[in-house]
């Protein structure tokens, strides 16, 4: 029986929808080097890494990458049932993925700090937070930067 | 060495309330040489904890890529009236601490 207009738009819409089911990832977000993926894995361990709840805010353009602000923090009731424990910031390409660990308490009453950080040349840098349900949830941003820091010369 | 802090002096009891710590370090991320080529060795903070009348609120475990004279912000609910202590510990047994005071109403 040939095709009719109607069942292929019917199966074409079903395609769509099931198209749009929001994809939850094993893997960090896109191919990352090694060492992120490492120090990522490091803090994650084997837990599903989701991506939102989280948000990093700094400038997607940094003449001087010696001291980038950065601003990290997660919607959060911040309640004994419902918080969040700790916020982890790496980078993809400076000499060493780590940025920062940070720590809440229950008397935090916000998920958010900033901070000012080195970028060593244009890269992305990935946060992820950990809620007290244990589960862990990453945003990733890219900054260009026309400065570098880190590895220049000391004159 | 000298740090600067920003906690209100006052504030309504169950406030959230915004802490803003800066501290003067060099933080030396041990990846730079000098023009001869020998390798600056690391000396940066790794280490910051603030504890609102003796219990921890904030926790931060610091890296190289943390910029110089290292700059964190962080909040808690005003409880009640009290001392904030901070401290900063690194390498080359670096240690440094700070305090500030809060009236709750």
């Amino acid at each position: 029986m040939p095709t009719t207009r109607r069942q292929f738009l019917n199966f074409a819409g079903g395609m769509t929808v099931a198209g749009t089911i929001p994809i939850v990832t094993l893997r960090p977000i896109e191919a990352t080097p090694a060492m992120l993926n490492a120090a990522i894995r490091n803090v994650v361990g084997e837990a599903q890494l989701r991506t939102g709840r989280i948000k990093l805010d700094i400038p997607p353009l940094v003449e001087n990458g010696n001291t980038v602000p950065m601003t990290v923090s997660v919607a959060s009731p911040m309640t004994a049932d419902d918080h969040v424990k700790s916020i982890h910031v790496f980078n993809e390409k400076n000499p060493q993925p780590n940025i920062g660990n940070f720590y809440f308490s229950l008397f935090s009453g916000r998920a958010q700090v900033s901070t000012r950080i080195r970028l060593a040349d244009t890269q992305k840098v990935v946060a992820i937070a950990r809620l007290s349900d244990d589960t862990f949830w990453q945003v990733a941003s890219e900054i260009v930067v026309t400065l570098a820091a880190c590895t220049e010369e000391l004159n | 060495m000298a740090a600067l802090i920003n906690v209100p002096s006052k504030a309504r009891r169950g406030e959230i309330i915004e802490i803003r710590t800066l501290t003067s370090h060099i933080m030396e991320t041990g990846f730079r040489h000098t023009a001869d080529g020998t390798l600056v060795p690391r000396d940066i903070i790794t280490g910051f904890v603030c504890r609102y009348n003796g219990a921890e609120i904030f926790r931060a475990d610091l890296f190289p890529a943390i910029a110089a004279n290292p700059y964190l912000s962080f909040f808690t609910v005003a409880k009640e009236s009290g001392k904030f202590e901070f401290e900063w510990i690194g390498d080359n047994g670096y240690s440094s601490t700070a305090s500030a005071s809060i009236t709750v109403g």
